[in-house]
C-alpha cells in the first residue's frame, strides 16, 4: 500500500466511523426531546423513562462522536496539509462556525444529561432542544465544507494560487443546499429506523410492552417522515451533480457512452476495460429525465473525459445502487407504516402485525448502510480530485512516509471503540422496563 | 493593531481557556490514578462528579484553537501538522482514549474490576495527553522546525524528540495536575477530602516550580530565541514578577486554606505562563520561519472569522456560564 492510498484509507475509515456517531448525534436528541415534551404534556411516566433511556444512549455515542470528530479536524492537516494550506482561508469559515455549534451542543448536552434534578423541567427541555438544533447545525456546516470540495467557488486562480477569496460565496456553493439537506434527512431517517428496529425487535419478544410501543412510535415518525422526503433531496443532488460534475454522474450510472435519451440503469456491473455496464435493468429515458427534466437530454458518458480525471467507476456505481436501494426500501416501508397507522388508528393495533415488525427489524441497519455507501459515492466519485477540478488528492497528501502505521493504529483503535458502545447499549436495551399496555390488559381482562 | 495579530490573540486566549478548563479535566485524570488512602473511592467519585458535566464543553476550546489556526494561518497549520505528525497522532490517541474511557466507565457495570479497568485507561490517557500537548508546544517554540518553499526540511523526529519539548510536556502535566487539585478543594464540602486535595495541590505546586526551572534551563539550548524573549525584553521582568507573585500567593492561600483565593491565583499563574510564552515567541507562530504576518490568510477571511468569533463568543458565554453555575456553585454554596 503506498502512502497516498494509506492516507486515503485512514481518512475514509475515520469518516466512515465518525459519521455513524455524528448522524446519531444529530437525530437522537430530537427523539429524546419529543419523548420529554410528551412527558411534560401528559405527565405519563413512560415518556420520562424513555427520554432518560435515550439520553443515556446519546451520552455514550456522543462521546465517541466528539473524540472521533476531534481526530478528523486534526487529520485534515496530518494527512492533507497541501489541501489545508491551500483551502484553509477559503473554507475555514464553516469549520469555525461548526466549532461554535459543537460548543453549544456540548454545553447543553452537559446540562441535559446531568441536570435532570438541577434545572426546572422547561429549562431542561430547552437544553435538549438546543442540543438537537446545534447538532443539526454542526452537521450542516461540515457538509457545506465538503460541498465546496465538489463545487469550489469563492476564489479565482492566478498562477495556481487562489486570489479574491470570498468565504461567504464559498459557503454558498451550488452543492451546499442539496448536500446538507440530503445528509440531515439521512441522519434522521437512519437513526429513526435503527431505533425503531431495535424496539420492534424487543416488541416481538414482548408483544404488549408499552415502553417499546411508545419508543417505536416516536422513532418511526421521525425516521419515516425523513425517509419519505429523502428521494426528493436525492433528486436535487442528482440534478446538481449533472450540472457541476458530469463525470461523477456518469460514474453513478455506469454511463460510458454519451447518449441522448439515456436510460436509468438499475443494478449492473461496470466493465471499465470494455467500457460497458453489464446485467443492468435499463429504464428508457429515465436518466435523462431525472438529470435534466427532459427525456431527450444528452447525458455525457465517461468516455467523454480523459482517463486521468475519471473516478473508479465500479465502486461508485455499486455503492450508488446500494444507497438508492436502501433509500427506496425505507421509503416504501415508511409508506406502509403510514398506511397501517391511518387504517388502524382507532383500535391501536397498528403494531400488531408480525410481518411489519419483522420488516422493521430487517430495515434497522439500512439507513446506515445508505449513509456509508452514499459517502463512498460522493467521495470516491470526486476522485482523483480533492478539490474538484482544482487540486488532485495526490497533490494534497502529506510528505510523511510510513502512513500505513497510523492507518492500522486508528483502525484497531476504532474497532475497539465500535465494539464497546454496542456492548454497552445492548445492556441498556435488553433490560426493558415493564409497564404493560393498559389497553391490552383491559382487553385480556374483558376476554 | 493588524487584524491577524488580533486573531492570533484570540487563538492564544482560547488556548489559555483550554489549559484552565480542559487542562484541569486532564489533571482530574491524574489524581484518579493517584487516588490512595482511606478516601481513595471518595476522591475518584469527586473527580468524576466534577468532570462529567463539563469536560466535553471544555474540550471544544482545543477544537476552536485548531479551527482558528487553519482558517487564519493555513500554512502554519500545514507546517505544524507535517513536522509534528507523530506527536499529534499520539496526542489524538490520548484524547480518544481519555474521553471514551471516561464515558464508558460512567455507563458500564458498576462492578469494581470493570470500573478499575476503565479508570486505568482514563487516567493513563489523562497523563500522556498533556505531556504530548506540552511537547508539541515545546517543539513549536524550539525553533527547530524548518520550512523551505512550503515543505518541512527538518525531519519528522528532530524537532520534538529532544529534552526541551519533553520538559515542557512534563511542565504542562504538572500545571494541569496543580490546577485540578486546587479546583477540587472547592468541589467538596467534606473537610477531609478538601485536605486530601490541598496536600496534592501543594505537592504538585512544588513540581510546577521545579519543572519551570528545568524548562528555563533547558531553553538555553533547546529554544534560544524564545528564552531570549522571556529573559531580555522590557516587559519580561514585570511578567516574571507577576507570575512569581501569583504562584507564591496560590501557595500561601492553599497553606492558609483560603481556597477561593488560591483558585484565582493558580488560574492567573497559568494564564501568565502561557501569555509569557506567547509574547516571547511573538511575532512567530512557528519559530523561526513562520510569522503571524507571513502565514495570515487574506484580510477578507480574517474579517469574517473575527466577526464569527465575536458572534460565537457572545452566543456562547451565557450558556457556558449557565453550565458552570448549575454544576459548580453547589459545593461552594454548601460551605457558605
Amino acid at each position: 500500500m503506498n502512502d497516498l492510498l494509506a492516507a486515503r484509507s485512514q481518512m475514509a475509515m475515520s469518516l466512515a466511523f465518525h459519521i455513524i456517531f455524528a448522524a446519531i448525534g444529530i437525530a437522537m436528541p430530537l427523539l429524546m426531546i419529543v419523548a420529554e415534551w410528551k412527558w411534560l404534556r401528559s405527565k405519563d411516566e413512560i415518556y420520562l423513562t424513555l427520554a432518560k433511556r435515550w439520553a443515556k444512549g446519546t451520552a455514550i455515542l456522543f462521546a465517541v462522536g466528539a473524540v472521533s470528530g476531534t481526530v478528523l479536524s486534526f487529520e485534515l492537516g496530518l494527512l492533507w496539509p497541501g489541501f489545508m494550506g491551500y483551502a484553509g482561508a477559503i473554507i475555514g469559515m464553516p469549520f469555525s462556525l461548526e466549532g461554535f455549534a459543537f460548543f453549544t451542543e456540548a454545553i447543553f448536552l452537559g446540562i441535559y444529561l446531568y441536570g435532570w434534578t438541577r434545572v426546572p423541567p422547561r429549562a431542561h427541555l430547552f437544553a435538549g432542544a438546543m442540543v438537537a438544533l446545534s447538532g443539526a447545525l454542526s452537521g450542516i456546516f461540515v457538509v457545506i465544507a465538503n460541498a465546496w470540495m465538489n463545487a469550489p467557488t469563492g476564489f479565482r486562480l492566478v498562477d495556481g494560487k487562489p486570489v479574491d477569496i470570498d468565504p461567504i460565496a464559498a459557503m454558498m456553493n451550488t452543492a451546499a443546499f442539496p448536500q446538507t439537506l440530503h445528509m440531515i434527512l439521512a441522519a434522521y431517517a437512519a437513526t429513526g429506523f435503527a431505533v425503531a428496529g431495535i424496539h420492534a425487535f424487543m416488541l416481538m419478544r414482548d408483544r404488549t410492552n408499552r415502553f417499546h410501543k411508545t419508543a417505536l412510535n416516536i422513532a418511526l415518525v421521525v425516521g419515516g417522515v425523513s425517509a419519505i422526503l429523502q428521494p426528493l433531496s436525492g433528486d436535487l443532488i442528482a440534478k446538481t451533480v449533472a450540472r457541476t460534475q458530469p463525470v461523477k454522474l456518469a460514474a453513478f450510472e455506469g454511463q460510458f457512452q454519451t447518449e441522448q435519451a439515456a436510460p436509468l440503469r438499475i443494478g449492473g456491473i461496470p466493465d471499465e476495460a470494455a467500457g460497458v455496464t453489464r446485467y443492468a435493468i435499463e429504464v428508457p429515458y429515465a436518466l435523462s429525465i431525472l438529470a435534466y427534466d427532459d427525456p431527450h437530454a444528452v447525458v455525457k458518458g465517461l468516455n467523454e473525459f480523459p482517463a486521468d480525471v475519471r473516478p473508479p467507476v465500479t465502486i461508485v456505481h455499486i455503492s450508488f445502487q446500494i444507497m438508492v436501494a436502501c433509500g427506496v426500501a425505507m421509503m416504501l416501508l415508511a409508506l406502509w407504516a403510514a398506511w397501517r397507522y391511518l387504517r388502524c388508528r382507532r383500535n391501536q393495533k397498528w403494531l400488531d402485525s408480525k410481518w411489519f415488525l419483522r420488516l422493521l427489524v430487517v430495515a434497522a441497519p439500512l439507513g446506515f448502510v445508505a449513509i456509508e455507501t452514499g459517502w463512498t459515492v460522493t467521495e470516491v466519485g470526486r476522485q482523483p480530485w480533492i478539490i474538484y477540478g482544482v487540486m488532485r488528492t495526490s497533490e494534497a497528501v502529506t510528505p510523511m512516509p510510513g502512513l500505513i502505521v497510523p492507518f492500522i493504529t486508528f483502525t484497531v483503535l476504532y474497532i475497539f471503540l465500535a465494539v464497546i458502545p454496542v456492548w454497552l447499549l445492548l445492556r441498556q436495551v435488553t433490560a426493558s422496563p415493564h409497564t404493560p399496555d393498559p389497553i391490552a390488559k383491559e382487553a385480556r381482562v374483558a376476554a | 493593531m493588524p487584524l491577524e495579530t488580533i486573531i492570533a490573540g484570540v487563538m492564544i486566549a482560547a488556548l489559555v481557556l483550554y489549559a484552565l478548563l480542559g487542562g484541569a479535566d486532564y489533571g482530574g485524570g491524574v489524581w484518579d490514578l493517584f487516588a490512595f488512602g482511606p478516601r481513595a473511592r471518595a476522591q475518584r467519585r469527586l473527580i468524576a462528579e466534577a468532570i462529567s458535566p463539563v469536560w466535553e464543553a471544555n474540550h471544544v476550546w482545543l477544537i476552536l484553537v485548531i479551527v482558528i489556526l487553519f482558517t487564519a494561518f493555513p500554512p502554519a497549520f500545514a507546517a505544524i501538522a507535517t513536522a509534528l505528525h507523530i506527536p499529534i497522532t499520539l496526542l489524538l490517541i490520548g484524547i480518544v482514549l481519555r474521553g471514551t474511557a471516561f464515558t464508558f466507565r460512567t455507563y458500564d457495570v458498576q462492578r469494581d474490576d470493570v470500573q478499575r479497568r476503565w479508570s486505568l485507561v482514563f487516567s493513563i490517557a489523562s497523563i500522556i495527553t498533556p505531556i504530548l500537548l506540552g511537547t508539541i508546544l515545546g517543539a513549536i517554540a524550539s525553533g527547530t522546525i524548518r520550512i523551505e518553499n512550503g515543505s518541512v526540511t527538518s525531519g519528522f523526529f528532530n524537532s520534538w524528540l529532544a529534552p526541551f519539548p519533553f520538559a515542557v510536556g512534563f511542565f504542562a502535566l504538572a500545571l494541569f495536575a496543580f490546577l485540578a487539585a486546587v479546583y477540587l478543594t472547592l468541589e467538596t464540602s467534606e473537610r477531609e477530602l478538601q485536605e486530601d486535595f490541598r496536600r496534592r495541590a501543594l505537592a504538585s505546586g512544588v513540581a510546577v516550580g521545579l519543572l519551570a526551572l528545568t524548562v528555563f534551563m533547558l531553553a538555553r539550548e533547546g529554544a534560544p530565541t524564545v528564552r531570549a524573549g522571556i529573559s531580555r525584553s522590557w516587559w519580561a521582568l514585570g511578567l516574571h514578577v507577576c507570575t512569581g507573585l501569583f504562584a507564591t500567593s496560590a501557595f500561601y492561600f492553599l497553606w492558609t486554606r483560603r481556597y477561593r483565593l488560591a483558585r484565582v491565583c493558580a488560574a492567573a499563574q497559568v494564564t501568565l505562563i502561557l501569555l509569557g510564552w506567547a509574547f516571547a515567541q511573538y511575532p512567530h507562530i512557528v519559530e523561526p520561519n513562520i510569522t503571524i504576518a507571513s502565514a495570515a490568510a487574506p484580510q477578507v477571511t480574517l474579517q469574517f472569522l473575527l466577526a464569527a468569533l465575536i458572534a460565537g463568543v457572545i452566543l456562547l458565554f451565557p450558556s457556558y456560564y449557565y453550565l458552570f453555575r448549575i454544576f459548580k456553585s453547589r459545593a461552594a454554596d454548601s460551605r457558605g
